[in-house]
């Protein structure tokens, strides 16, 4: 279980100035600015929870993800994870914990990936037959019998992404913070590493923390979302509630003959036009898709039309807004 | 014409902007000049008649060398172009209307002297104010003065010439790393970095002196202390014009051939 | 440790992938310290003698100080350039392993080109151990294994300060070649030649003189003084307020994050 309380970071900035006289005093005195990353941060997380850790950059994100890493010492609060000070005991807690960087690779570059998951055999000290067992159903899983001898360095993108999701689960963490995971992936890998993840989460009740900016990640993996906005954490909910709570605007996509002028209405705003193609959002506590559909046809003839809901990248975008975040 | 200068500029402002970085390093400049000097005063000590040049001669031999590191030490290679042409990034470059062997020659003159102006004033206003002899000694005279300024230039162009050689080397080799090195570490014991070729046994410094390595940045020192003079410096000065014509004639030749060897591999 | 071998068949495994490059890089590295050899080579034969040591005692300074350097490259190559670490994530990632940090940046680097520089080091000794004038006694050969190993430790201590620093900075670092690379390059002869203070220097505060001078002076007969043939022992020691300040550098990095 992770539980965080009222954990506040703040860093030290030196500020860096162009031109000679500036950089040239800065030799001297070194301007600091203050950033508060984290102000006051609690939240608990559940063993076998899938959690979407989500927020504009800057927002403290990764820094919240250092912590409970243990890379990071907080400056103030609490942070127990299954019993473990994360900081503290770093060998022991790290042991239990998996960590995915989007970007970078772990794997190492111009050796048979089977190599690199034996060496991480030893650095975790896995016992023979538990990585044995581990690294059939992996393989399985993930489709990874081709390309375990080959090295990562001729690895697609896509390939490397799957071992390095498989390395990371090898020593069965029961904490997994995912950062990115998808990205630069094409769609036929995204649903298969999704999969995966839910899959594990299912059989091992492995608790995964997912920080991603992939709207779609999140709605296939996390029933939790936790925003964090300016170093605070802005909303901690379930995903579903979050999208009834904004699904007030709808959006009416159309394709029309005629002049296609349109005058203003309240509750129905023309996002854009183009050539007999225009969009609309429709605000539903002013006024219904019927009535909004109603009065569009007033102005055009209506040849194709389609009603959707906001997507859940929308929703986000909206709700920044509204925390001004 | 026009574009390469301000192709120049633009560079060498870039590379103006690393002050910081360039002032710590003076620190360990200073430090190296001053050890070597002291191992030669050891040497010195022993027997004064066994040096080929002056005391005073050899301590503004160092600290011209400590001055001017950015503008000789051929291990100071742009690694950007290592990278585009083994990425194949290359064939980006060759689509601008820009001659790929002027550019290069250019970019790496810009680097280079940015490097050099900003270390230069502080090592030599050290040197200068050391006393004599471990420091640097004014010019022997005006025109031996002017011959160094000449000497010098053309002693950096060839060395750019040399080090657009290395450059075309990695169209040829997966990984440019070892060719570097060994490009390197040659250069810098043939073209009297380590100890000054006059201190090389005669029979040696004659063999080098049929390659480009001896008309490096040992005849532009040597003419500032006055170590080289009269006849001998002309024909220093004329050599080192021979080499870099031919450098860069040769480096053009391969790079032509090159770059026909990219554009029908298609990178 | 096992896992150290692991570590090691996967560096060698993937340096062999390279072949012509490695090849050539160790060629480099012999070709460097070639020239340092020459170098003093070129001025011995002029002169014969810098401050009363001779051509062969110097030979034995340099080969001595260039095989502990080579060693303590190869070894310690991680903290060499621990700067790069940082800067890629590489060390966040260490960070989040089960085991000892100060062994992982080892592990995680071990080049072995820098065979060049060990084997023109193990040419000279055989040309310089036989010809020295020294009657080597078990106790003159311990001396010189034990000055090898200090040797390596200090400069693997340097590194591991220099890597500490950049926890802090990674700008204007390079004061620091002058102990590492310095230390090598001026090493090459015994450092008494440099006068008093310089002398005094390398033995209080970077011992460099610890391994590659005291013990010299006991190996060549100019000194009976037993005690000098464990100095390079007591060169060891400097390997403790080098993790100190390592261990300093860890935690401001986790305060600071990256």
């Amino acid at each position: 279980m992770i539980e965080l309380k009222n954990i506040s970071k703040t860093f030290k900035v030196a500020r860096r100035n162009a031109g000679f006289r500036e950089a040239l005093g800065a030799l001297f005195r070194r301007n600091y600015t203050y950033i508060q990353a984290l102000r006051d941060i609690s939240f608990t997380i559940k063993d076998g929870e899938m959690v979407g850790y989500i927020g504009p950059n800057g927002a403290g994100k990764s820094s919240t993800i250092k912590i409970m890493s243990g890379i990071l010492y907080p400056d103030s609060g609490e942070c127990i994870i299954d019993g473990l000070v994360p900081y503290r005991n770093r060998r022991e807690h790290v042991r239990n914990i998996g960590v995915v960087f989007g970007q970078r690779s772990q794997l190492w570059w111009d050796v048979p990936v089977i190599d690199s998951l034996e060496l991480l055999k030893d650095i975790y000290d896995i016992d023979e037959r538990v990585y044995k067992n581990n690294l059939e159903e992996l393989v399985e899983l993930l489709n990874l019998g081709e390309i375990i001898r080959t090295p990562a360095r001729q690895l697609s993108f896509g390939q490397r992404m799957r071992c390095e999701i498989a390395a990371s689960f090898f020593h069965n963490p029961r904490i997994l913070f995912l950062d990115e995971p998808t990205i630069g992936l094409d769609a036929v890998s995204k649903i298969a590493v999704r999969e995966f993840i839910k899959k594990m989460n299912r059989e091992k009740k492995t608790t995964v923390i997912l920080t991603t900016h992939d709207m779609q990640d999140i709605e296939a993996i996390a029933e939790r979302i936790l925003l964090i906005g300016r170093g605070q954490i802005l909303y901690d909910g379930s995903l579903s509630e979050l999208k009834t709570r904004n699904s007030k605007k709808k959006t009416i996509t159309l394709e029309y003959d005629g002049s296609g002028r349109f005058s203003p209405c309240d509750g129905i705003a023309l996002v854009s036009r183009v050539d007999g193609h225009a969009v609309f959002e429709v605000d539903t506590s002013v006024v219904s898709v019927q009535e909004a559909i109603k009065v569009i046809s007033q102005y055009a003839d209506i040849k194709d039309l389609s009603v959707t809901g906001a997507s859940i990248d929308e929703i986000v975008v909206s709700l920044y807004e509204e925390l001004k975040i | 014409m026009k574009k390469y200068i301000s192709f120049f500029r633009i560079r060498f402002i870039n590379g103006l902007q690393y002050r910081i970085a360039a002032y710590a390093g003076v620190a360990t400049q200073f430090a190296w000049g001053f050890m070597e000097i002291l191992i030669f005063k050891a040497f010195y000590k022993e027997n004064p008649h066994g040096f080929p040049m002056e005391f005073s001669q050899l301590a503004s031999y160092v600290w011209l060398q400590q001055a001017f590191l950015a503008l000789f030490m051929l291990w100071m290679y742009d690694n950007d172009i290592f990278l585009s042409i083994t990425s194949g990034n290359v064939a980006y470059e060759l689509a601008r209307p820009l001659d790929l062997y002027n550019m290069w020659f250019t970019k790496n003159l810009a680097v280079r002297l940015s490097r050099a102006v900003l270390r230069c004033v502080p090592v030599l206003a050290v040197a200068v104010l050391l006393p004599e002899p471990y420091g640097i000694a004014p010019p022997v005279s005006l025109f031996g003065f002017f011959m160094f300024i000449i000497s010098m230039i053309l002693a950096f162009l060839c060395l750019v010439a040399l080090s657009m050689l290395v450059y075309i080397s990695a169209f040829y080799t997966l990984s440019p790393m070892g060719v570097r090195m060994v490009a390197a570490t040659l250069t810098e014991f043939l073209t009297g970095s380590i100890i000054p070729l006059p201190f090389f046994p005669e029979k040696i410094v004659k063999i080098i002196s049929f390659t480009p390595f001896a008309f490096m940045q040992n005849i532009p020192f040597r003419i500032y202390s006055g170590n080289i003079a009269g006849s001998e410096m002309l024909w220093g000065i004329l050599m080192q014009l021979f080499w870099v014509i031919a450098l860069v004639s040769a480096g053009r030749l391969w790079m032509a051939r090159a770059v026909k060897k990219v554009v029908v591999q298609g990178g | 440790m096992k896992l150290y071998f692991r570590y090691l068949s996967i560096h060698v495994k993937s340096q062999m992938q390279y072949k012509t490059s490695f090849f050539m890089t160790v060629l480099g590295q012999f070709i460097t310290s070639l020239s340092a050899f020459l170098s003093i080579y070129f001025l011995m034969s002029r002169f014969y003698t810098v401050k009363d040591f001779s051509y062969n005692e110097v030979l034995l300074c340099f080969a001595t100080v260039l095989m502990a350097f080579s060693l303590a490259e190869c070894f310690a190559r991680g903290f060499d350039t621990f700067s790069g670490m940082i800067g890629n994530g590489e060390f966040d990632r260490i960070m989040v392993r089960p085991r000892n940090e100060i062994f992982q940046v080892l592990a995680s680097r071990i080049e072995l080109t820098r065979a060049g520089r060990f084997l023109q080091a193990v040419i000279v000794f055989i040309y310089a151990i036989p010809t020295s004038g020294i009657t080597w006694t078990f106790g003159k050969i311990l001396t010189l294994m034990l000055m090898i190993i200090s040797g390596m430790v200090i400069f693997s201590g340097l590194f591991l300060i220099y890597a500490a620093l950049c926890f802090f900075t990674t700008e204007g670092l390079e004061f620091m070649n002058i102990f590492t690379d310095g230390g090598r390059e001026f090493g090459r002869y015994p450092l008494s030649i440099y006068g008093e203070e310089i002398l005094k220097f390398f033995t209080y505060v970077v011992p460099l003189a610890l391994f590659q001078y005291y013990p010299l002076l006991y190996l060549t007969g100019r000194s009976e003084n037993i005690m000098y043939m464990f100095f390079p022992v007591i060169g060891f020691l400097f390997i403790l307020p080098c993790y100190f300040i390592w261990r300093i550098g860890v935690r401001h990095y986790k305060s600071t994050g990256s």
